[in-house]
């Protein structure tokens, strides 16, 4: 793809800024469905039935409603909050999570950048993410805002650290941090998946992954940050229109990121589970897609079971638990590897 | 240590049932009624909008009095003897004109109070719910059903009767004070006795003459 822009436009530098907002043409589309979806099933979870007339169909439409109606409210900013730092915060978390995009595979034909540090690049710029929180909370110069920032940064950071653990121990099995050559080693039928490897360590391995990712994306049961019921809306309650539009669609973006990163580790990515059947460079991002849908749509599961997580439960539960277990995984996988050489 | 391993096993047991619920629940069908599409039937006895069947409404202010909130308003008219006004459906006659029977429906609190008193049970709550205006004095309901003109001839004729009443009852008194005038004198001559109860009759005789003219006279008044 990239070849062929660049004889077309006989410019490079243009040609990397176009194809920097190729995966906008995926996040913003799914940002907007991924919100309908969640009301749907979070609707359906109740008894009850969510959207159902913006649009026609079961409310289809509701998201984009919504994103209008943002778009024209008035932009309030305290007067005693830090203006730069306030202004400026939607866009660093946003470009946190949007950056991730640039090194994973949709395909086997697109990839955005053919770095072979894809994983570490991934894990390290979406943690760029606590620091647009930080500057959210601080810069409302708001008693709760600053609260909630500060409590979710501590539960990133705590929680980066099984992230990599568990992460590190599917690449011990594959031997390369790059995300396309991985996406390469899974292909033949599922049971080459690295879920089914080196078992049960790699499916452990993604259990703590998937339940340490909650966290990185400020999501139920680890929502402490937000807490709708609690703080308002944590670091983003003085933030409105647009600005809180494009940090609620940093959210969502960051959920499929990390979900992308779980189905390119560990459930094969774009290849096919039936090996060459329903296989090719448009079939694989369709699989992609279709994996990343499901852990989203655990992920939408796992909000409307459970409830919140105290802040202590929740550092017990990281350092106590996810920890010590991704460890003992690591040097299990890293035994086992070592003596199957 | 044991503790510890027990309770990670709880956590994820408990997480996976409650998963299994709202997994079992995601294909439940919904509760909820999609108003306006479709309505709810309401019960019997659902207190809603008020009506009043004017045909049987006898004017008698029960359920204005019984109101917590006034909002009746009913202003009657007394029918003079000679009009009928016809019979309720539960028999009885009635007597009196309703030219203004007023409900402000916004006031209306709904709470049924004004139905149990009514001796014809003409004023009734429907199921009627839909029932928004754009304009509060849309909300004062006029049950009335007579015209102006109506209204205006039952109260000259009420007026009329009652002076025809009144002239009456003064010729009757005149009449009578005349006659206790010529009562205590037992003693005088009999003729005078005779002739009290003659005078009395062309008393009485001559009544309709002065009633006659006090009809004539509101009649003129009404033409002019």
């Amino acid at each position: 793809m990239k070849e062929t822009l660049i004889n077309l436009l006989q410019n490079e530098v243009l040609v990397y800024s176009l194809m920097a907002l190729v995966p906008l043409l995926w996040v913003i589309p799914f940002a907007l469905f991924a919100v309908w979806l969640e009301r749907k099933v979070s609707a359906h979870m109740q008894d009850r039935l969510g959207p159902m007339r913006t649009g026609g169909w079961h409310g289809w439409s509701q998201t984009i409603a919504d994103i209008l109606k943002l778009i024209q409210k008035e932009d309030i900013i305290p007067s005693a909050a830090d203006k730069g730092l306030f202004k400026l915060a939607p866009y660093v978390v946003f470009g946190g999570a949007y950056a991730a995009y640039a090194a994973i595979p949709f395909s086997a034909a697109y990839v955005g950048s053919e770095i072979n540090v894809g994983l570490f690049y991934v894990l390290s710029i979406s943690s760029v993410v606590v620091i647009g929180l930080l500057m959210a909370g601080w810069a409302s110069n708001n008693k709760w805002s600053l609260l909630g920032a500060l409590r979710s940064a501590a539960q990133i950071v705590s929680y980066e650290v099984p992230v990599a653990v568990s992460l590190l121990a599917v690449v011990m099995v594959a031997g390369t941090l790059d995300l396309q050559q991985i996406n390469h080693q899974q292909t033949g039928w599922f049971w080459n998946w690295f879920v089914f490897q080196k078992f049960p360590f790699l499916a452990l391995a993604l259990v703590i992954y998937f339940v340490a990712s909650l966290a990185e994306t400020n999501r139920t049961p680890f929502d402490i940050p937000e807490a709708e019921s609690e703080l308002v809306g944590g670091y983003h309650t003085e933030y409105g229109g647009m600005r809180f539009a494009l940090l609620f669609l940093s959210e969502y973006a960051n959920m499929f990121a990390v979900s992308a990163i779980a189905t390119t580790l560990f459930l094969g990515g774009w290849n096919s589970p039936f090996g060459d059947f329903l296989s090719g460079p448009w079939w694989g991002a369709l699989w992609f897609i279709g994996k990343g849908m499901t852990f989203i749509f655990i992920q939408m599961w796992l909000r409307w079971t459970l409830p919140r997580l105290r802040v202590d439960q929740l550092m017990y539960v990281g350092w106590k638990v996810l920890i010590p277990f991704s460890f003992l995984i690591v040097i299990g996988v890293g035994f086992w590897v070592m003596l199957a050489r | 240590m044991q503790q510890y391993f027990q309770n990670i096993w709880d956590g994820i047991l408990t997480v996976l049932i409650g998963m299994k619920v709202t997994w079992r629940h995601l294909f439940t069908p919904a509760v909820t009624i999609q108003y306006p599409d479709v309505r709810l039937q309401l019960p019997d006895r659902a207190r809603n909008r008020l009506y009043v069947n004017m045909d049987d409404c006898i004017g008698c202010d029960q359920c204005s009095m019984a109101c917590p909130v006034d909002c009746i308003t009913i202003e009657t008219i007394k029918s003079t003897p000679d009009v009928d006004l016809g019979l309720t459906s539960v028999g009885t006659k009635k007597r009196l004109y309703v030219p203004r029977f007023d409900i402000d429906i916004a006031k209306c609190c709904y709470c049924g109070l004004c139905v149990p008193p009514c001796p014809t049970e003409c004023i009734k709550m429907t199921d009627v719910y839909e029932f928004s205006e754009y304009d509060r004095d849309a909300l004062i309901y006029n049950f009335a059903v007579m015209s102006p003109e109506t209204i205006a001839e039952a109260k000259a004729k009420l007026a009329a009767y009652d002076k025809e009443q009144a002239a009456k009852k003064a010729v009757a008194a005149a009449a009578a004070a005349a006659a206790k005038a010529a009562a205590p004198k037992p003693a005088a001559a009999p003729a005078p006795v005779a002739a009290a109860p003659s005078s009395a009759t062309p008393a009485s005789g001559t009544a309709p003459a002065p009633g006659e003219k006090a009809e004539k006279k509101p009649e003129t008044g009404t033409s002019a």
